[in-house]
């Protein structure tokens, strides 16, 4: 086991002015600017989402709180629908999708194209901006008349025609900022990599976190659209009376079924590919060893951009559709195991014969591998159309689902929060927290899911506040584990929060990696390098005769020594 | 297996350094990276043409599946749209000798070119407000109805846009303008954007107005 040791020097140099022209607000005013450096913007997306994050948490544990008893007595049915709208937007649109796609993203994307910043900063500011009014929209419309949107995250019409309209229209508002900032980031990903690599960097030799983002990108910019039409045709049913989507006056419910989930399909891997994208970065570095099947990897990530907007009927097998179109969506959503499956023995083929580090960043990147091939077992499950009628809308889509965005994305985010922090700071954070923080995650996810596949099984619906008592026990465990998983944020806050003052220098590149954010200094300068960047042709060179090379070398250090600097 | 240029050629690297830190001495991004903005807009108009694909989608399934109530029909007048139709091409080329009269450096003829342009895109919302005045149907009365103004709005609403763009491009070409023949991004921004905007409504004209 080597448990790569914090290397400390001493920047040399001068560093540069931090802001060119002073411009920019410096400290950590810059950070409640409209900056325009993508360092600043990605970390203005981390904490923000990390913001939105615990206000999800919190509704979330409203939700567990009032399906601790079978009776509805916490909260109204009415709050409860509420409750579970805003925890299911919060989520996906101002926590997992900002943070796996914009946090990241734009910390770390300049930085392996040996960029210095996005090809769009101003572009890239503005799409980080729509987010906190977006936010706010969303928040307030709790508290307007007739109260937040009710209709889950779906928004699925003839009942969100029905249910109160202000609530819904602030919704949809909030939705479309969201989907714009999206979109605006999506062009700025797919611009950054494909136009802005440094001069002799090939594509094959990119970090695969690229391709992802590339992927992501491709389905940000091709189905995020098609949502936000179809927001603005409900907006009209709601807002002018149309009847698009209006059964009474003559409209077609299925149809926005389909656009729907054209859109939240691709969605699905618009928040997991960038995570298979991040612990493909993290997985190498801390076993040592390069990441086994980069050229397949590549493809099976864009070979799950092209399926993945083939697949999105399998959520509508209960919707009235054909039998020809069952036949179809089935097989193509059973064939998206096939590159996912390819990505997952990757994967342990990276691990296997490694000298793994078992830290905090290498714990949630393992744990990632477990929860997600479990979610993605009852994925291929729900893909079979017998199967998926009988569990659907029920707590085993619930549970699936969870599985994939928790136990893969989020599971993925923490441990990128453990592995990048030395480099956003400059200092490291606490293992023995990140320890206890995982111990508590991790247990306390799978109490609060597992069991919910069994009540799913069993029959239990979603989104109802009430259920038959003999579904109580399961109810209280899953509960019990959504107290455990509200704990655990607590020694992660705490560590995150008191080690950006007291905790260890980290030095320039303490996992002594090879990608090209870590040859550079922590936290980098304004613009990533002082003098050129690194040409880092192969990202993941462990375990070589090249590993033994002297990192303090390889960081293009010297090249800030040098005169004329 | 690992080749990082710095520890790979040292002197090498210092040259390329040194070159770098000259070209830095302003932090002047402007001549550092290849201009993406064409590209960057090109990848916009892929995100904005699925907005009008989902559009199309809705309205080829309502018409495939769902019937209209009795007394209504697809029908539409033809000739007003055809001549509008007829309008935005002939716009399309004017746009292009614009921009051949900018790359020539015959900065009067571009201008004039673009004006031609902006009115005839300006004609062509005029006749589709003569459109709307005249049709027997408003937006709720019927399903096709209301797809009707969703969709001809939707892309009234991107015409208007483009006018609006071409007429700050005008400005912009004058003499000692942002847009010159050295400098055409504006142009070039612009143009691409009004025939996307063209090639959307002869798609619309198509399953609309023909089907």
């Amino acid at each position: 086991m080597t448990l790569a040791s914090p290397t400390d020097f001493q920047p040399q140099g001068e560093p540069p002015a931090s802001s060119p022209g002073g411009l920019q607000p410096d400290g950590w005013l810059r950070y409640l600017s409209f900056s325009l450096d993508h360092k600043v913007i990605g970390l203005q997306y981390l904490v923000c989402g990390f913001f939105f994050y615990f206000l999800g948490g919190a509704l979330a544990g409203v939700i567990r709180t009032e399906l601790a008893s079978p009776i509805s007595d916490f909260v109204s049915r009415e709050t409860y629908n509420e409750v579970l709208t805003l925890h299911g937007t919060v989520m996906i649109f101002l926590w997992i999708v900002p943070v796996v796609n914009g946090a990241f993203g734009n910390y770390l994307i300049p930085f392996y194209v040996g960029a210095r910043d996005m090809a769009f900063p101003r572009l890239n500011a503005v799409a980080f901006w729509l987010i906190p009014p977006a936010g706010l929209l969303l928040i307030t419309s709790y508290f307007v008349q007739g109260g937040a949107a009710q209709s889950g995250w779906t928004a699925y019409p003839p009942l969100s025609i029905t249910t109160p309209a202000l609530g819904q229209v602030l919704w949809i508002l909030s939705v479309l900022l969201l989907g714009g900032s999206s979109i605006f980031g999506g062009i700025n990903f797919i611009a950054t990599i494909l136009k802005l690599r440094r001069p002799g960097l090939k594509m094959m030799q990119l970090p695969m976190y690229c391709w992802a983002m590339l992927g992501t990108s491709i389905l940000v910019v091709l189905s995020t659209p098609v949502l936000a039409g179809t927001l603005i045709l409900l907006s009209f049913d709601i807002i002018a009376h149309t009847g698009f989507f209006n059964p009474a006056l003559g409209g077609n419910v299925v149809v926005y079924q389909h656009l729907f989930w054209f859109y939240s399909h691709p969605a699905v891997y618009i928040m997991v590919l960038p995570a298979f994208g991040l612990v493909s970065e993290i997985l190498p570095i801390h076993a040592r060893k390069p990441l086994f099947g980069y050229t397949t990897m590549v493809y099976s990530i864009m070979g799950i951009v092209v399926l993945g907007l083939v697949v999105w009927a399998h959520h509508m097998f209960t919707s009235g559709t054909p039998p020809w179109m069952r036949l179809f969506f089935t097989i193509a959503t059973s064939f998206i195991a096939v590159p996912t499956g390819i990505k997952f023995f990757n994967w342990l083929a990276t691990l296997w014969g490694g000298k793994i580090a078992l830290n905090s960043a290498m714990l949630f990147a393992c744990a990632f591998i477990v929860n997600f091939v479990f979610g993605g077992i009852t994925g291929v499950a729900l893909a079979q159309v017998p199967f998926d009628i009988h569990v659907h809308d029920t707590y085993f889509v619930v549970a699936h689902f969870h599985y994939i965005v928790y136990g893969g994305t989020v599971f993925v985010i923490f441990s990128s929060v453990y592995h990048w922090y030395p480099k956003f700071t400059g200092r490291m954070l606490n293992e023995h927290l990140g320890r206890f923080h995982f111990l508590l995650t991790f247990i306390g996810f799978n109490l609060c899911f597992a069991p919910q596949h069994w009540l799913g099984l069993n029959g239990m619906p979603r989104r109802v506040a009430e259920y038959d008592p003999s579904f109580a026990t399961w109810n209280q465990v899953s509960s019990v584990g959504a107290l455990l998983m509200a704990i655990s944020s607590l020694p992660f806050l705490i560590n995150i929060l008191v080690s950006a003052y007291r905790g260890e220098i980290a030095g320039d590149n303490p996992w002594r990696a090879l990608t090209p954010e870590w040859l550079t200094t922590s936290p980098p300068p304004v613009e990533n390098w002082i003098g050129e960047a690194p040409l880092v042709t192969h990202p993941y060179g462990y375990g070589s005769a090249q590993d033994q090379i002297d990192l303090g070398a390889a960081t293009g250090r010297d090249l800030w020594g040098g005169p004329g600097l | 297996m690992t080749s990082l240029a710095p520890g790979n050629s040292d002197t090498e690297t210092r040259d390329v350094v040194s070159t770098a830190a000259v070209a830095h001495a302003g932090h002047d991004h402007g001549g550092e990276h290849a201009d993406a903005r064409l590209f960057g807009l090109a990848t916009f108009l892929v995100a904005d043409g699925m907005t009008f694909a989902g559009f199309f989608a809705a309205y080829l399934t309502f018409r495939a599946v769902n019937p209209l109530p009795p007394g209504s029909n697809y029908e539409l007048e033809l000739v007003l749209p055809a001549i509008n139709t007829m309008l935005l091409l002939v716009s399309s080329y004017t746009f292009h000798r614009a921009g051949r009269g900018l790359l020539r450096g015959d900065g009067p003829a571009c201008r004039l070119w673009l004006l031609l342009t902006a009115a005839l895109g300006a004609a062509f919302l005029a006749g589709q407000m003569v459109e709307y005045f005249h049709l027997p149907f408003g937006l709720t009365d019927n399903l096709f109805a209301s797809t009707f103004y969703a969709l001809t709005g939707f892309h009234g609403l991107h015409v208007t846009l483009g006018v609006i763009c071409i007429l700050i491009v005008w400005w912009q070409c004058r003499s000692g303008g942002r847009v010159a023949a050295s400098t055409p991004f504006g142009l070039e921004a612009a143009e691409l954007y009004w025939h996307f905007v063209d090639g959307i409504w002869v798609i619309l004209f198509g399953i609309l107005y023909l089907l």
